[in-house]
């Protein structure tokens, strides 16, 4: 895993009631697949691709997780920024 | 087959009496099970890429298809847009074109390897919820295989020859969708006597045997079956002499109902001069003539969710005043109990209102759902105050199980009231209300819950399994689900004897009323009405005839000192036994 570089990372803690569930895993997802390089989600040490629902479902993020949401390119800082966003608005559930 | 099938005879549970002799129908539809593989050419790759892609493009537009037809408020439709999501992960799309790609096999072979390995990692997880996930990847999976092969799901929906219906389980959501005219019986893998399943085939008097466990393992569609709804038992392919024999117990138990429902018309009245309301359940507007021919005294509990399931919206509060009014027309001057909304993850469409619910039986049901959705409460009060206008009405609010449901629920009804003056329409706010007595709380605070109704309605089932924590479909532990465990009949008991003090009206419209060897003890305890499934009113009203009044309420104060279920059903055989039918000791 490379070097976190706290520019181009965020760490937020899930707030939703159901944690990161399929459908707030889709809005992620959504936003993820707008990007122009990769976009990753960490939980402890394991990481999953952003841009697939499946993947975030893997790392079984219950309310109360912190996660690390990670771009590789500044020019997705609006999209790093949106996800933490949505993430802490609880996915406006 | 070649080969002629050898009979089988596999024994479950007895969920609706009767017997049938059919074609069996396997409704499961588990989806395309033998996946061919093959290899693909180096420069046929990109059609199969391309043929990969479009099965993906047409099982989005059929799923965009079902979103557009769902209204906002449906969460059915959050999950089919997840599902469009999910058709296009790179988890299953994007690997699956990889796989295709890299091994150079066909598009079905590919989806149905990264699938398994998907589902593996979920079922993987200890997080129920996201075990459950893998249910999603196999539904999206299946909509993509369907267009790679070009099958069509088995739709329940177009069955048209009489047949019996086999199945894993049916989800009411699925009753919902047949055409049950054409149905003959039902069995079912799963389930037990209080299922869905049998409650539906009970009340339309088609024999059903649920928990076989290997129905649909042993059955293969257009199998002769015989159901014998009497004893739980179904044969599978039968020999030609069970065949003559089971022909024949055909005919002599439907003789036997036909002399029953003959003396039906003569109201239940004890030897003592006790006379005793006997009232049907009803699920549809139709049920009511079945429910007359049986000696209905009223309708005890109409049960309204039909109207809400298999559709992409809610009904509209005219279309539900047309159904009332149907009902409350013909029943007229008897009572119809109207139940308001009951909907719950048992019996709503499976997807559409328990999502994310882990424990649907304790989540958002009934009452608390109807409070939750004024909008689609008001309209169905409404259409009741509205339908009351027309005939002898009642409004029954189901789990109560705070005072300040009752309370909020009353406010409720005031409101539609007022909103119907201003409108200027017909309706009838003086009608009896009544409360739903199924949660162990609002036993407990019957006595406050009291003073705002007119009336209690026990329901058994749902008290059962609150108070002795019994799901009551889990064949695992059914056998524990127990009305007759003390600690029931303590809480009608008590139900009972606030209502009297209160001076209100206690009825039973659970499972319980209509069993023919708990009528001594819900006599003796009190009951006002008995309501049930209409074809058992012949039997109880029989029942009710023969017992006396006064003697069963000495027999409750030797029943309240028994200490199990088991000694509780001796003492109703050793002292009852003489009148009760025979199935009695079958079971």
């Amino acid at each position: 895993m490379s070097e976190l570089n706290p520019a181009l990372s965020r760490e937020v803690t899930i707030v939703n009631e159901f944690g990161l569930h399929a459908r707030s895993a889709a809005k992620i997802a959504e936003i993820a697949n707008q990007s122009t390089a990769a976009v990753w989600i960490q939980k402890g040490g394991e990481q999953a691709d952003a841009s697939s629902i499946m993947d975030i479902l893997t790392l079984a993020c219950e309310k109360g997780s912190k996660i690390t949401i990670r771009i590789e390119n500044k020019s997705d800082l609006n999209i790093l920024k949106a996800i933490t966003e949505l993430v802490k608005s609880g996915f406006e559930e | 087959m070649e080969t002629e099938a050898q009979e089988i005879i596999i024994k479950g549970i007895n969920a609706s009496p009767g017997i049938c002799i059919g074609k069996a129908y396997l409704v499961d539809s588990k989806g395309v099970e033998v996946v061919p593989k093959y290899r693909i050419k180096n420069k046929e790759l990109s059609n199969e890429i391309k043929r990969f892609k479009s099965a993906v493009k047409n099982a989005r537009d059929e799923l965009r298809k079902i979103v557009e037809k769902s209204p906002e408020e449906l969460q059915h439709a959050h999950i089919l847009e997840t599902h469009i999501a999910l058709l296009k992960d790179k988890m299953l799309y994007g690997r699956t074109i990889e796989t295709i790609k890299q091994e150079r096999v066909n598009a079905e072979w590919a989806l149905k390897n990264v699938v398994s390995n998907l589902i593996e990692v979920f079922q993987t997880m200890a997080d129920p919820y996201l075990k459950e996930r893998s249910a999603d990847v196999v539904q999206v999976a299946d909509s993509i295989m369907h267009n790679l092969v070009g099958t069509k799901k088995v739709e329940i929906a177009t069955i048209d020859k009489r047949v019996i219906l086999v199945a894993h389980d049916l989800t009411p959501a699925e009753t919902s969708q047949i055409n049950l005219d054409r149905v003959k019986g039902f069995i079912t893998d799963r389930g037990g006597k209080a299922s869905h399943t049998g409650i539906i085939a009970r009340s339309l008097e088609i024999p059903a045997v649920v928990g076989l466990k290997i129905a649909t393992a042993s059955i293969r569609s257009d199998d002769l079956i015989i159901v014998d709804g009497n004893s739980g038992t179904v044969i599978i392919r039968p020999t030609e002499d069970n065949l003559v024999l089971y022909e024949e117990r055909k005919i002599d138990y439907e003789e036997y109902k036909a002399v029953i429902t003959r003396e039906s018309e003569a109201p239940a009245e004890s030897e003592d001069g006790v006379r005793l309301a006997v009232m049907g359940n009803i699920e549809l507007p139709e049920e009511v003539f079945a429910l007359l021919n049986y000696g209905g005294d009223g309708i005890g509990l109409y049960r309204t969710e039909f109207q809400y399931f298999n559709r992409p919206d809610f009904p509209g509060e005219d279309e539900l005043f047309d159904k009332y009014k149907d009902v409350i027309e013909v029943m007229h001057p008897k009572p119809v109990t109207i139940r308001t909304l009951d909907i719950n993850g048992d019996k709503a469409l499976k997807n559409q209102f328990s999502v994310e619910e882990a424990n649907p039986a304790l989540g958002l049901r009934a009452i608390r759902y109807c409070l939750k959705k004024p909008r689609v409460f008001k309209d169905q009060l409404r259409a009741i105050l509205r339908a009351a206008a027309f005939g002898n009405t009642r409004i029954l609010f189901p789990m109560i199980s705070t005072y300040f449901e009752i309370c909020e629920a009353i406010r409720m009804l005031d409101e539609a009231a007022e909103s119907l003056e201003k409108d200027g329409l017909p309706y009838n706010r003086d009608i009896e209300i009544g409360a739903m007595i199924e949660v162990p709380s609002a036993v407990i605070m019957a006595d406050l819950i009291a003073e705002n109704v007119d009336f209690f309605s026990i329901g058994t089932n749902d008290l059962i399994q609150y108070a002795l924590a019994i799901d009551r479909g889990n064949e695992q532990v059914a056998h524990l689900f127990q009305p007759l465990d003390p600690a029931i009949i303590r809480m009608l008991k008590h139900t009972a004897d606030v209502a009297r003090e209160k001076d209100i009206k206690i009825f039973m419209c659970g499972e319980m009323a209509g069993t023919p060897h708990h009528i001594p003890l819900l006599l003796g305890i009190g009951m006002d009405e008995l309501s049930m499934n209409p074809q058992t009113i012949p039997d109880i009203k029989r029942i009710i005839r023969s017992l006396n009044v006064a003697d069963t309420r000495s027999f409750i104060k030797e029943i309240l000192k028994q200490t199990t279920a088991k000694s509780t059903f001796e003492l109703i055989k050793d002292t009852y036994g003489s009148i009760l039918p025979e199935q009695l000791y079958a079971g």
